[in-house]
């Protein structure tokens, strides 16, 4: 198979458009040659995952293309950096470090992507509809512009998201050609009792099975409430694309793509079908708490991915005029920390203690209390990423047993719905 | 090929796939993931061989910082391309840094090799005893 290139991909990369374009062109096409692609596609948007520090080379990458006049060729938002430039001294790291990781973020601002610094860009506006192609990075992103916006993305991350930025093309493959967005597997949720399907912390439960059930197959979901939220969507991506490469799930009667069972399963194809038992989401559970859930918790984290706006309503009726005696963390995009000062919120968070993290995550930089062991959290993306990233043994519970416990200082955790 | 190259080096199987983000330490070049079967074992200089990449996009990053710090594997070898890997490679290549070739291989063509042994990789992309 041979990649055909456009006139003008001709002149991108022969530097038309400037030795960035044509060094990010370089890349973009030994990459679509390496998938088997045919040809490029043009996209809309862009998600760059690339402003997280990993080390020397990712700044060096990115100083280059601006150094060689890099500018991004489409509307391009970007996700988490390793610092919270809002909270300067949040972050626990030696100067260098943080001079590093500061210029890894600049860099990509000064291409002219938005700093968003989030990983829920779908929260602060960038929404692409559906059908459009895009080239998104970070897992929970890239599932939710897929499943729950319809648009077309394949799991694009460091550097390559860069790549597609720059030139506005993205190598048309997987998933964003129309036949690859068929469900390969049906998972049946629909004995679960509406108990469960209707409350939060059912989600990021059914996404850690899912990852773990399904790798990097297309479910189709059968049986969720029409009522189902998309911070629910939100969370169920993340969970499935944390345990699994999940990069696109279709819910009946719900996400875009899904009106009808016809619409997202091909006829000529085998499908596979599985039954959600009481038992696998018992499982499921359990993965999501490494501590012993009697012990002391050290601090409390929530928002990965990024808290919404509606989730800090949430939030707000259960903190206002209570004190919590244990730190509690909540991640967001400054673009909503704002919208929350406009409405005047902030202040009540704070009253009770809340801490407020912007521009990153507790997961992916050093910001939990030095010599801590034990993180209560309500993510499953926290809760699968929190041991290895961050050292602390993990509980999981609601935002509500959050906040209960913060309160009382101790682990508090509703279990009786989890039996059916 | 998936990335063009020579090179030459001592064969390390692994023994599960690995997500080189959380999974290897760039400046050692250790294993460092502790649930791999190969915890702490050096992928430094070695020919790498193993089903393909798991995990972490991030992981081209990894790959790029290996190459910078000279703790790279000599070569790779996986079942399954792996765009992810190769990406941080050409990245190395663009920035002026070293490159390790990058193969798609079927392991079975490594069967008569014994671990350890020294292979050399030829710039057609076969796999030999030296």
């Amino acid at each position: 198979m041979t990649l055909n290139l456009t006139t003008e991909d001709q002149g991108l990369l022969s530097g038309s458009d400037g030795e960035a374009t044509a060094l990010a062109m370089r890349i973009l096409v030994s990459a679509a040659e390496l998938l088997g692609a045919q040809s490029l596609v043009q996209i809309t948007s862009a998600h760059i995952d690339g402003c997280l520090y990993h080390g020397d080379g990712g700044v060096e990458f990115a100083e280059k293309l601006v150094a060689s006049g890099g500018q991004v060729a489409v509307p391009t938002t970007l996700n988490v950096g390793a610092l919270d430039l809002l909270h300067p001294g949040s972050v626990r790291a030696d100067q260098s470090k943080i001079s590093m990781a500061k210029r890894q973020m600049d860099a990509y601002v000064s291409m002219g992507a938005q700093p968003t610094f989030t990983c829920a860009p779908y929260q602060i506006g960038h929404e692409p509809g559906v059908g459009e192609q895009v080239a998104w990075g970070e897992s929970n992103a890239i599932a939710f512009a897929n499943s729950v916006l319809g648009a077309r993305t394949e799991r694009y991350g460091d550097f390559l998201d860069a790549c597609c930025a720059l030139t506005g093309r993205a190598p048309l493959h997987g998933l964003h050609i129309a036949k690859n967005r068929e469900a390969k597997v049906v998972v049946d949720v629909t004995a679960v009792p509406d108990a469960l399907t209707n409350r939060d912390v059912f989600y990021p439960v059914l996404g850690t099975w899912l990852g773990l059930e399904i790798g990097r197959e297309i479910p189709l979901i059968v049986g969720l409430p029409p009522t189902v939220t998309r911070d629910q969507l939100k969370a169920l991506g993340a969970s499935a694309a944390s345990t699994g490469a999940v990069a696109l799930f279709h819910v009946l009667g719900v996400t875009p793509e899904a009106p009808t069972l016809d619409a997202v399963i091909s006829k000529d194809r085998p499908v596979r079908r599985i039954t959600l038992e009481p038992e696998m989401v018992r499982r499921a559970l359990g993965r999501l708490t490494t501590a012993d859930a009697a012990e002391q918790i050290d601090a409390i984290a929530v928002g990965s991915p990024h808290f919404s706006i509606a989730e800090f309503e949430a939030l707000l009726k259960l903190v206002r005029g209570r004190c919590m005696v244990i730190p509690f963390y909540v991640c967001t995009a400054r673009d909503t920390l704002r919208e929350l000062e406009m409405r005047g919120d902030l202040h009540v968070l704070h009253k009770a203690g809340v801490e407020i993290v912007a521009d990153t995550c507790v997961v992916v930089t050093p910001i939990l209390p030095e010599g801590g062991s034990v993180l209560m959290t309500n993510s499953g993306k926290f809760a699968h990423y929190g041991p290895s990233n961050t050292g602390y043994d993990v509980v999981y519970g609601s935002l509500e047993d959050c906040v209960e416990s913060a309160v009382t200082g101790s682990v508090v955790r509703t279990e009786g719905i989890w039996s059916w | 090929m998936l990335v063009p190259g020579s090179a030459e080096g001592r064969l390390l199987r692994l023994r599960a796939p690995i997500s080189l983000w959380g999974g290897v330490d760039p400046r050692s070049g250790a294993i460092i993931d502790p649930r791999h079967p190969d915890y702490r074992t050096s992928i430094t200089g070695m020919v790498l061989a193993m089903p393909g990449g798991v995990g972490s996009s991030s992981s081209s990053a990894i790959m790029l910082e290996l190459l910078r710090e000279g703790t790279a594997p000599a070569a790779v070898i996986m079942e399954c391309a792996d765009a992810i890997l190769a990406l941080g490679v050409l990245v190395s290549i663009e920035l002026g840094h070293p490159a390790c070739p990058v193969l798609e291989v079927e392991l079975t063509a490594l069967d008569g090799f014994s671990e350890g042994a020294l292979l050399t990789i030829t710039s057609e992309g076969r796999v030999l005893r030296s």
